[in-house]
């Protein structure tokens, strides 16, 4: 039994910036599911049912914040499902969503992620030492510092490559206007200038910390008919997750990331990414990810990845864009990160993208999100036209 | 609308302490799921969905599920995902997956181990940052400030929920997963002090660890690995606005919404466990469930006598499924709840005709 077409029929997201001190939390969800309601052209009421994500309560100190939040996201007497999947949530929140709509079950889902760093410290909030468990105390940034060394070593890249996606990816956020970091003058001299965080992350390799939300409107065949614009066309979902440490487990290579990339590509018929996607918004919270997710997600051959970002293939004008929004190197409100891949590439298929609109030869375009240890996956294609089944 | 298919539980496992001192949350929750699979007749690596409900607070820190995929086996790996709810959510997640036709079984499974911090405090982080939780009100704040309304709405009095307390400690005592159980008359503990008027300890759902794991699957799979297994009828969640100004704290309207979807009274329910953390929740929710007063309501004693947060409501489930599958019931319903005051509320029916 296959699934109910599904599209994406209305986005919306938030200015992202380091501290939003003019909304509270109802607020910032509130103010992208609005603009997601009336880029679909719907009111509150159209809505079947509201599905949430973000990444540990501790990054705000609320616990299971959609509670308080049901009435600012209209979800009062209706289903409401909050997903939690560290880093990967905003894409699997997505995911969860379009599977309400896909089984059949509602036609029209609102889907919220989100993340308002400044109510806290999210590096702290790392970094707490658990009960039973030796305490790490290194944030995201030292906990995959040692892995891109180890990638570094494998494939023996130069250096410089992972400053060359700072540069890049900051470049890209220029022409997005709801991006956080906004740095015209960035070259190559002042990442390799930047302070040196953990080796081999400099200041400027790493995502920024910021307030923001992200929402889209999900709907079926049917909804997508009724839609006042253009559709982004679902073509594949996929989730895969693996545990954090065992003995001769690949952390630079994770075998779940190729398991997930091989089960979406399936379902959106993609052989070869590098051509068969017009671009791809890919979770790169620090610049040596670029290189690593390349090879990861197939775009070339194990230890490749680096030669393609230094080619500039891709760079805006290359030929296979990477983050052209600027990805999470510019914005990382890290809850709502995923889900902003997941709804970018929506955009670019819609050719809603405005200046960081990429030409569209397929159609299609890959959505990515990881979290954990480098442990959950998720991703989606969509594209411009009706899937086949 | 299409047709949904067929989905039953087919195996169910559980287990609770007062404190578990000696094990951390993987060590609790692994026996459970290897349970449950076993029960369920399936392989491990046959399970086509993998999902779990807990709360990070529990623990006090971020990504506590994430070690709960060294219990559950995540390798080679799995298609798997996670809800910050009880595991009753999770079991519905995995219940739409198979409806989407992607994977035809899913474990589901659920822990807490609220012994290590303050739960009732906790729980107060759920209430709006701004307004409300700097006040500190703790669960147990909010949940007597229910049941006042509720009695004095209702004209009942704290004999009626005495009456809740003394059945549920007496069915207890043949549940080996009840933290507590007793038996005690309702006079006898009507004469014990009230702690948060117009509730005495025994009205309040004591602090238990534990996990549980329930496996479902569709159509010809759960006919296949269970002589009677217990079909989902209908599944349904709702919920309410939290502001307590914002609704009659006297009733649960997402749960009379999610049980009239449910189709609860489209036939007889010989049983009902309900996921009261109260004694005053229980008579709220059988109104809002519309039982009828012969219905043996939570005969494992409720969270009332057994608490593993995070795996409560999904325990409900198992509960009814249990009875199902042995065939002490032929039609159940299983309520699960969260957030203060019954915020947030899933309903389940489920059947042994299929």
């Amino acid at each position: 039994m296959g699934a109910e077409r599904t599209a994406v029929i209305g986005v919306g997201q938030t200015r992202h910036v380091s501290a939003r001190h003019d909304v509270s939390i109802a607020g910032l969800v509130r103010e992208a599911a609005q603009e997601a309601l009336d880029d679909a052209g719907l009111d509150w009421g159209d809505i079947d049912a509201v599905v949430i994500g973000k990444a540990p309560d501790m990054f705000e100190g609320v616990v299971m914040p959609e509670l308080y939040l049901a009435d600012a996201l209209g979800a009062s007497g209706k289903p409401m499902i909050r997903v939690h999947t560290a880093g990967s949530v905003g894409g699997s929140t997505a995911i969860v969503a379009a599977k309400l709509v896909m089984a059949g079950i509602h036609e029209r889902v609102l889907t919220v992620a989100f993340e308002k760093q400044s109510e806290s410290n999210a590096t702290w909030g790392l970094s707490v030492a658990m009960p039973f468990q030796a305490p790490l105390v290194a944030g995201a940034g030292g906990y995959f510092a040692p892995i891109i060394r180890a990638y570094i070593r494998r494939s023996g890249a130069p250096d410089y490559i992972g400053h060359l996606v700072s540069v890049k990816d900051r470049l890209n956020a220029l022409r997005n206007p709801k991006a956080q970091l906004h740095l015209p003058d960035i070259d190559l001299k002042t990442v390799q200038e930047s302070m040196l965080l953990w080796a081999p992350l400099r200041l400027l390799d790493v995502c920024p910390s910021s307030d923001g939300a992200m929402a889209m409107v999900i709907g079926s065949e049917q909804a997508a008919a009724a839609a006042p614009g253009p559709v982004a066309w679902i073509h594949g979902t996929a989730m895969r997750s693996e545990p954090t440490m065992f003995a001769g487990r690949d952390q630079v290579n994770p075998q779940a990331g190729k398991d997930c990339a091989a089960d979406v590509y399936a379902q959106a018929g993609i052989t070869n990414p590098r051509e068969d996607f017009d671009c791809a918004e890919v979770y790169v919270p620090f610049s040596w990810y670029e290189p690593m997710w390349l090879e990861n997600l197939g775009f070339c051959p194990e230890g490749d990845g680096w030669k393609l970002t230094e080619a500039g293939a891709t760079a805006f004008d290359g030929d296979i864009p990477w983050n052209p929004s600027g990805g999470v190197l510019s914005s990382n409100p890290i809850g709502a990160s995923g889900m902003i891949r997941f709804g970018e590439v929506a955009q670019q298929v819609r050719e809603r993208a405005g200046d960081f609109q990429v030409p569209l030869k397929t159609g299609k375009a890959l959505g990515h999100a990881y979290g954990g240890g480098s442990q959950f996956f998720s991703m989606w294609v969509v594209g411009n036209t009706k899937p086949e089944s | 609308m299409r047709s949904l298919r067929d989905v039953a539980v087919v195996g169910f496992a559980q287990d609770t302490a007062v404190k578990d001192r000696d094990r951390n949350e993987v060590e609790i929750i692994s026996p459970v799921v290897r349970e449950a699979v076993e029960r369920s007749g399936l392989k491990r690596r046959d399970i086509g969905f993998t999902i779990s409900g807990s709360c990070d607070y529990l623990a006090g820190g971020p990504f506590t599920f994430v070690s709960g995929l060294d219990a559950a086996g995540a390798w080679p790996p799995v298609k798997e995902s996670h809800v910050e709810m009880d595991a009753a959510w999770a079991l519905y997640e995995a219940w739409v997956a198979i409806q989407t036709g992607d994977v035809d079984s899913a474990l589901i499974y659920g822990f807490g181990k609220p012994s290590l911090g303050d739960l009732h405090e906790i729980w107060t982080l759920q209430t709006d940052p701004y307004t409300v939780a700097t006040l500190w009100p703790s669960m147990v704040d909010l949940a007597a400030l229910q049941a006042d309304v509720y009695l004095s709405s209702s004209g009942r009095s704290d004999r009626d929920l005495a009456e809740v307390a003394v059945r549920s400690l007496r069915n207890a005592q043949r549940n080996p997963y009840a933290v507590v159980s007793e038996d005690v008359s309702v006079d006898e503990l009507l004469g014990r002090p009230v702690t948060h008027r117009p509730l005495r300890d025994t009205d309040i759902a004591p602090i238990t660890d534990g996990a549980a794991a329930i496996v479902i699957a569709a159509d010809d799979i759960a006919k296949r690995v269970c002589e009677r297994p217990a079909w989902i009828r209908g599944i349904e969640h709702r919920v309410d606005p939290q502001h307590l100004g914002l609704r009659d704290l006297a009733t649960a309207p997402s749960a009379a919404q999610a049980a009239e979807r449910a189709g609860v009274n489209d036939g007889a329910i010989d049983v009902a466990e309900i996921h009261a953390q109260f004694s005053h929740e229980e008579l709220i929710l059988r109104e809002a469930l519309g039982l009828a007063d012969g219905v043996d309501v939570n005969p494992s004693g409720g969270p009332l006598t057994s608490n593993p947060v995070m795996a409560t409501g999904l325990v409900r489930i198992g509960e009814v499924a249990g009875r199902i599958m042995d065939g002490r019931a032929g039609r159940g319903v299983a309520h699960a709840a969260q957030g203060p005051c019954l915020q947030q509320n899933l309903v389940c029916v489920l059947e042994g005709s299929n």
